[in-house]
């Protein structure tokens, strides 16, 4: 069988490496806040702020932001490029969306550091 | 260019298109995703209050204890549980576990009862029932 040769500048194959690792660090970002609620280390809101102001959560907290909003554009990226045929308006998604991610990137993380 | 004999079947009308089961997770799969980055303002918006001074903890309370923040969080809840999930499958399936079709549609309905299910507990979680 002949090896096929994946041309192009291969940021296909980034993308879908990147959703899978930020998929990754997110699922186990979710059974940690999970595990840490059922142990009923967050059955208050003050209890709640503690476990994240934690040093390393809050590392953690922020590694998942980022992960969120990295593997959010490329999956809201690919319904634009699935649906929206008009090269002008789907430029348009692209940047709003982004803007969107890094602004909302910002945000959470403000709320983090702020801790 | 040769003449089509017959018109080629063109479902674009989404009341006709049916989909083996492994279709319908994996279109929920993109609307759960799509509808978790929509409310992702909210959901941003609802950490910071609750991580926030004492009043900001009110506020959140508040906000909440509404029904209709409520309902749209129970939502969220079940888009999350329901990405996650199928997010397992999509990555399993990756490294060539369960790619056969009667393995892949099993999958698919456990992805849909598994996340229903979890999502039913976290409502009953909020609520405080359980």
């Amino acid at each position: 069988m002949k090896a096929r040769i994946v041309v192009g500048a291969h940021y296909g194959l980034r993308d879908w490496l990147g959703q899978r690792v930020t998929a990754l660090v997110m699922a186990l970002y979710t059974l940690i806040v999970v595990a840490a609620v059922l142990s009923g280390a967050a059955s208050t809101l003050d209890g709640w702020k503690a476990l994240i102001s934690h040093g390393f959560m809050r590392l953690l907290s922020f590694l998942f932001v980022l992960s969120l909003c990295f593997h959010a554009w490329i999956g809201v990226r690919d319904i634009w490029m699935d649906y929206i045929n008009s090269v002008g308006l789907r430029l348009t998604l692209h940047v709003l969306t982004l803007l969107a991610l890094v602004g909302y990137a910002g945000w959470a993380t403000q709320i983090l550091w702020r801790l | 260019m040769p003449e089509l004999t017959k018109a080629r079947p063109k479902y674009l009308n989404l009341a006709e298109i049916r989909l083996p089961i492994a279709g319908y997770a994996s279109i929920l799969h993109r609307i759960s995703g799509a509808g978790l980055f929509l409310m992702l303002p909210l959901l941003v918006w609802l950490l910071g209050l609750s991580l926030g001074s004492p009043e900001a903890q009110e506020t959140f309370r508040a906000v909440t204890g509404n029904i209709v923040v409520r309902l749209v969080l129970f939502g969220l809840s079940w888009a999350y549980l329901h990405h996650f999930c199928m997010g397992i499958r999509i990555l399993l399936i990756d490294v060539h576990v369960g790619v056969e079709k009667q393995q892949a549609a099993t999958s698919a309905k456990a992805v849909l009862a598994v996340s229903l299910s979890l999502t039913v507990l976290v409502a009953l979680k909020f609520l405080g029932v359980l």
